[in-house]
Formats: C-alpha cells, structure tokens, sequence
C-alpha cells in the first residue's frame, strides 16, 4: 500500500535527533497525541547571520506514513528562510510521498509541525526581546 | 527457515495436507449432492457429510444430530443470536453479551436492537476477562439469551464458560457461546460448559474456508431456532442450501485431528509461546502483555511495546507475519475496541501485536521473530519523542 518513497524514508529516515530545545535558536514543535496514535516532535535551527534554516531533526511515533513525513520535512526544511518553510503545505508531503487518502493527516501533521516549531521559535525571540527592554 | 514467516494463526490457518487430501475427492469423483436420496452419488455424499457431522461432534462432546453446518462462524453466530431471538421473543426481548466480542456476534446484536430487542454490553475487567457477579446483575426476568464467547480473537484470554453456562442453566436461559478459537485448541465439553449454541469455523483449525458449524442442543433443553436462510430445509430446517460437501469433509477431518492431537500439540505451542514471551520480555522494558496470561490460549500472545506505533512496527519486521490493534492497521482508523476495553488506554492498543502460533510454528522462528521484533521495537523507539520524553523524566 506504501509507494517506495514512503519505505525509503521509513527504512532509511533522514535526520533523526534531537537539538538542544533551549537554544534561543531553535524552534521546537510537539504535535499530535498519544492516544491518537501519532506525536511528532520537529526542530529546526535558524541561522541569526542569514535567517535560513541550517538544521532540522525529527523524532516521531507513528505509523510508517508519519515517519516518512516528517523526515522527508527535514530534508525540505534545510537551507529554507522560514517563509519558504512556512509555505509547505501538506499537499505538497502527500503528493511526494503518494500518500494515499487514509493517511493524509500524516502529512497534515508534518505541516503543523512545522508551523508549531517556527512559532516556537518566533515565542522564543519575543520573550528575549520583551526581556531586553 | 522460510521467509516471511506466518505468525497470524487467529487470523486463518493453513489447510493441513491431511484435511485437503480427505477432501479432494469430494470435488470431482464424489461430487454428489447428499440431498439426492435415490442414488448412488447423492449417498456417497450424504455419508461423507455424516461421518464429518460426527467428527466435528466428538470433539466438543456432542451428538452428530446437534452440529448444523454453515458457510462460516459469522453465519453460525447470526444464526444463533437472530433464529434464537426470534425464536423466544414471547419469552422476552433482553439479551445479555459483553463488548470484547467478535463483530460477528456485537453486529447482530445490534441489528436486534433496532428490531426493539434490548442488549447488555457487559464490559470486561483489566484482564479482558467478565465479572461473574456483573452477569448476574445484567440478568432480568426478560433475559432470553447470553452470548460470551469461549476465546477472544484478539487477546486470546478464555472466559469463564463453564460459570456462565452454570448461571444460565439456573436462570433457565440460552446460552451461546462463539468458541471459533478455542475449538480444537483447547478441551470443550459441551455438557461440562453447559452451553445451548456453540459456533466454529473451518479455517480456524486447519480447515478450509468457507465452512462452519453451529451447534445446536437438542436435550435439555431442546433449543429451536428459526430459520435465517430458507430453500429446501437441509440441515434439519435450521440452514437451507446444498450442502458444501468438499468442506464440510474438510471441517470433519481437521475435528478429527484437533482432538486427536489437541495435547500434545497445545504442550508443544505453549512451550514455544512462552519462549516467545520471554525472550521479548528479557530483551525489552516497557513490554506490556494484553489481557490474563492465565486465562489464555497455548498459542497466543498479544503484547504492547511502548512508545511504539503498530503499524510502524509490522512495517519494521515486515518479513514476520502478525496483527496489531493500531488504528493505522484497521480500515476504520480507530484502535482494536478489545484493547480499549481493557482500559489500558488507546495508546498501548495503537501499540499492541497479536502474535499467534500454530500447528507449523518452529523454534527457529521464534528465536527469528524475538530478536526481530526487539532490533526494530529498539530502532523506532531511537525514533520515538515519546521514548525520549519518557527518559527525561516527562510524565505524558
């Protein structure tokens, strides 16, 4: 039922780790829920010279569609400013990876991960600049 | 060792090459129909059916009069549960069963509801298994009918049959009892359950699909049904249709084996089944075992590995054959409603494997699937924000 993409990256899944989630450069995004049967944990780190992306890394429990979302999302993540990275769209995961129809909120889920890790990280920088002032 | 290796036994069973051998001649040189009481063909058939009713009712201590045969163990289950309901409806409209069953079993019950019967879903205990007193409880003066069964499916946990068919006896009412995973797997006396309708299925026990069998007493009391499929009255009036001769064969002779096998072979599935067990147990923490390891079929084992998606994992040991509760496994996305009801929580259900042995189950291939099944649970648990959150202390 699984196109090759989806065992590629279920078998040999890009990026996977964890980055310190303290870092004032680091944006962390934890979504989904156990007892739903997918949590996705997504970090990215932002370049403060340039703004771009230079490091991504996931952990995921899920089924083998999650999995492989959320690291072909680190894959595309890297070397992305985070407007490019917030222009992903889960449509674009589901087309790659040929998902099919029952497992489209795992590329839903990839999505929000990315959004809750660039809030994150934008929280982080509030809460730094309101601390400065 | 052959690859991918068969690990789903609950799931179906292979035919055992003994049974297709009885079978085979039924196809094409005994093809006759058994209701042809004028000639040769038809009589050869018909004695080939007797002899397979016989079978199947010496392993579970019946009289060959009281086996009825189906097209499978969902149509024995709606045959009992609908012809006996419409059966006793004058007597009352309650009918008592519990919510681990089979769907073959809670659909009809729900179907009879909208018929304006009244059904108890009893739940199940932490060990899947019901509470004696609870069904007591649950038992009213309209109570027509109680339908548990022997094994679940999923869990492999055994009910405590032989209590029921005890209370159902003293409050004078039906009892059924879908017993397609115990049958043949593990000693069932009919007399000693006390049971009035009892359902099995072909392929279950190394028989072909598409058969079953109902049984239905005929002493003490003497149990109607009313018909559910009509054409010709075979089977006593109870089931119309031209018997399926080649598979009914095929039932009688995997009976005949299950009985005469039945100890060693279960000795010899425990032993294996246990080893499986504990060589997970011993290469793994947060492995949790579904369901009573006491009340339990020799060859089962469901077990839940935490921070570890179903799914997932049967993608990971791709390579074994086996089931999980998952919801990513099931066409309805929601996790095994068996696991649920133990209360564990959906996460250990969206976490769980069947693992079921059978008649060619080696050591070899438990040794195999155990270390499998520990590398790949190690690997996505590496890959696990759960896991990870769990080893920083973070309660989830």
């Amino acid at each position: 039922m699984y196109s090759p993409k989806v065992i590629d990256h279920f078998q040999n899944p890009r990026n996977v780790g964890s980055l310190p989630k303290d870092d004032p450069h680091v944006g962390t995004g934890l979504v989904g829920a156990p007892e739903c049967g997918d949590v996705m944990k997504l970090q990215i780190r932002i370049n403060p010279e340039t703004g771009v992306i230079d490091e991504a890394k996931f952990k995921t429990f899920g089924c083998g569609s999650a999995i492989a979302s959320s690291s072909l999302v680190t894959e595309w993540l890297k070397g992305r400013t985070l407007d490019q990275a917030l222009a992903i769209t889960n449509s674009d995961i589901a087309d790659e990876l040929q998902l099919p129809p029952v497992k489209i909120h795992c590329s839903v889920l990839a999505e929000d991960a990315i959004k809750a890790a660039i809030a994150d990280y934008h929280r982080k920088r509030e809460a730094k600049v309101a601390a400065a002032s | 060792m052959k690859l991918p290796i068969y690990m789903d036994y609950h799931a179906t069973t292979p035919v055992d090459p003994r049974v297709l051998e009885a079978m085979l001649p039924y196809f094409t040189q005994e093809f006759g129909n058994p209701a042809s009481r004028n000639h040769a063909f038809g009589w050869a058939a018909e004695k080939a059916v007797e002899q397979a009713r016989q079978q199947v009712a010496d392993l579970i201590g019946a009289t060959a009069k009281e086996v009825v045969f189906t097209s499978c163990a969902t149509e024995a289950d709606n045959l009992a549960l609908k012809g006996g309901a419409a059966m006793y409806a004058e007597k009352g409209n309650h009918i008592v069963t519990c919510v681990t069953e089979h769907k073959a079993v809670l659909d009809p019950c729900h179907q009879l509801e909208k018929q304006g019967f009244r059904v108890t879903y009893m739940p199940v205990q932490k060990d899947g298994l019901i509470d004696l007193d609870e069904l007591r409880a649950a038992i009213t003066p309209k109570t027509i009918l109680i339908s548990i069964m022997t094994a679940n499916n999923e869990i492999g946990v055994i009910q405590p049959v032989a209590s029921v068919g005890a209370i159902a006896k003293e409050h004078g009412i039906l009892f059924h009892t879908d017993a397609v995973q115990a049958v043949g797997k593990i000693p069932f006396d009919v007399n000693e359950v006390k049971v009035d309708l009892v359902s099995m299925s072909g392929h279950k026990i190394y028989g072909p699909k598409g058969v079953g069998a109902l049984y239905v007493r005929r002493r003490n009391p003497r149990v109607l049904l009313a018909e559910q499929i009509s054409g010709g009255g075979h089977e006593r009036g109870i089931r119309s249709g031209t018997l399926n001769v080649p598979g009914i064969v095929g039932l009688g002779t995997a009976a005949e084996l299950c009985r005469t096998e039945m100890i060693e072979e279960s000795a010899r599935l425990r032993r294996l089944r246990d080893r499986l067990n504990e060589k997970l147990h011993q290469s793994l923490d947060g492995m949790y075992v579904n369901g009573s390891m006491e009340h339990r079929l020799p060859h089962s084992l469901n077990v839940s590995f935490a921070y570890v998606e179903g799914e997932s994992l049967l993608m990971g040991i791709n390579d074994v054959a086996v089931s999980s509760g998952s919801a990513c496994t099931s066409a309805s996305l929601e996790p095994s409603y068996v696991l649920k009801a133990l209360g564990a929580g959906d996460e250990l259900a969206h976490s769980s494997i069947r693992f079921g042995l059978g008649r060619w189950t080696t050591e070899e291939e438990v040794d195999y699937v155990a270390d499998k099944v520990a590398a790949v649970v190690r690997r996505l648990r590496e890959m696990s924000p759960l896991y990870e959150l769990m080893k920083e202390g973070v309660e989830l």
